[in-house]
């Protein structure tokens, strides 16, 4: 076992050097590599979590399902699939605030939110977001959540991928779904932030 | 096992930094130590409960001190050596090579299959769920301690919870096992339930925040009814 800490050219060299005997044994190709980076950089991400909360925002029926069946609701758009085989969406109001994690790995629903930022998979994040809630949100986040707001940290142990349905901000009664949409962060679906407010 | 990955409560690991923008992948080589992840599960390497128990035994301060995507090169490499499917010292030779030589190419090869197999797997994805015969032992609503043993292999049993008690709010049916799976086991599918903690419980009443619970997945073998007594809880 290496105590060795690699620098950043160390790391890459040896990425190469596995890859290229991955390639050799027929178990990878850059295109495969290519093809599967392109999905997480342009067509899977925090958007397509967007557009379910702006759904469930303006359907009542569909936010119904969404909180009893994440998974089920997520395929009427297509939404699905790696590391969200199994999702269940949790609602903030003004009483409940929810957030995300997972302490012992980086587990993160895919689907609905893409691959995780950094900081989610960092020690700092990961162990003080059970503990401390308020404090790492307040501190780190710049959210400050009353006491009388329960503050429910969700540690994603299972495969089951936990979300957030943020609550609908203020004075956005006259936008249409694809506007609200646009208010929908990554950050409001794992729960260290609201949604954007509408710019007046 | 009782590792450095189990951060759930740790102090001292400093503020969360968040930039204001991050590329999806900060660096070229994330790219290709991303993808590893789903090319060696097609080739045999592990599940992604063994996946994680090879990350779970780099050494402890690696672990702490290295970007999260090389955690994955280490559990391609141990998996690859202990299934006789890598040649380390030939890793070795060509990282030597790689660092002299960055801008060398790859080897390049064609395989239409393994494109395919992406595009398929990314929405179908690989489900844990399992079904099952076996009658669940717990129910929504039941109070339940978690054992407190302390086990050597991969276990999701995190130690922040072990010995607390908690109420379950979801049952979610039969999934595959890690600690069965991560360990070089069948997938022996358990029941999985959230339990809910309080702060008070898991933290005490001196260091617990106000107004807030902890929702832990557990397995059932994880759990015994809260009240009972001996070794296990």
């Amino acid at each position: 076992m290496s105590t060795h800490v690699r620098s950043q050219e160390e790391i890459a060299a040896r990425v190469k050097a596995l890859e290229s005997i991955l390639i050799e044994k027929g178990i990878m190709t850059t295109a495969a590599v290519d093809r599967l980076v392109e999905i997480y950089e342009n067509e899977v991400g925090p958007q397509l979590g967007a557009k379910v909360v702006a759904r469930a925002w303006t359907d009542p029926a569909f936010k119904q399902r969404l909180l009893a069946d994440a998974t089920k609701a997520c395929a009427d758009f297509g939404i699905g699939g790696l590391q969200g085989e199994d999702m269940v969406v949790v609602e903030n109001t003004a009483d409940i605030h929810n957030v995300i994690v997972c302490t012992l790995c980086s587990c993160y629903p895919w689907p609905v939110l893409g691959l995780p930022p950094n900081w989610y998979k960092e020690p700092a994040y990961r162990s003080r977001i059970v503990k401390e809630p308020r404090k790492v949100l307040r501190e780190d986040f710049g959210y400050e959540l009353s006491d009388s707001v329960e503050v429910r940290v969700w540690d994603s142990s299972s495969e089951m991928r936990y979300w957030v349905l943020p609550v609908r901000p203020a004075g956005t009664d006259a936008l249409s779904e694809a506007e609200l949409a646009g208010l929908v962060t990554r950050d409001s679906m794992i729960g260290v932030g609201p949604a954007a407010s509408p710019v007046s | 096992m009782n590792g450095v990955h189990d951060l759930g409560g740790t102090d001292g690991l400093g503020p969360v930094v968040v930039p204001d923008r991050e590329p999806v992948f900060t660096a070229e080589w994330e790219k290709a130590a991303f993808a590893m992840f789903s090319m060696c599960f097609r080739a045999g390497f592990f599940g992604v409960d063994e996946f994680r128990y090879g990350i779970e035994q780099m050494h402890p301060a690696v672990y702490l001190l290295s970007p999260y995507y090389e955690h994955w090169i280490h559990t391609v490499e141990h998996y690859g050596k202990a299934k006789g499917l890598l040649d380390l010292d030939e890793v070795d030779r060509r990282t030597q090579y790689y660092l002299e030589h960055p801008d060398a190419p790859l080897p390049q090869r064609e395989d239409p299959d393994l494109v395919a197999f992406v595009e398929a797997v990314v929405p179908a994805g690989a489900p844990a769920k399992r079904e099952s015969d076996k009658a669940p032992q717990f129910k929504v609503g039941d109070t339940v301690t978690v054992r407190a043993d302390s086990p050597l292999g991969h276990t999701r049993r995190a130690r922040y919870i072990r010995g607390r008690t908690g109420e379950i709010v979801l049952a979610h049916g039969t999934f595959i096992y890690p600690d069965s799976a991560g360990n070089g086991g069948g997938d022996a599918p358990q029941h999985v339930y959230t339990v809910k903690f309080t702060n008070t419980e898991l933290w005490g009443p001196d260091t617990a925040e106000p107004n807030g619970v902890v929702y832990f997945d557990v397995w059932e073998p994880y759990i015994v009814p809260a009240h009972t007594t001996g070794a296990a809880a």
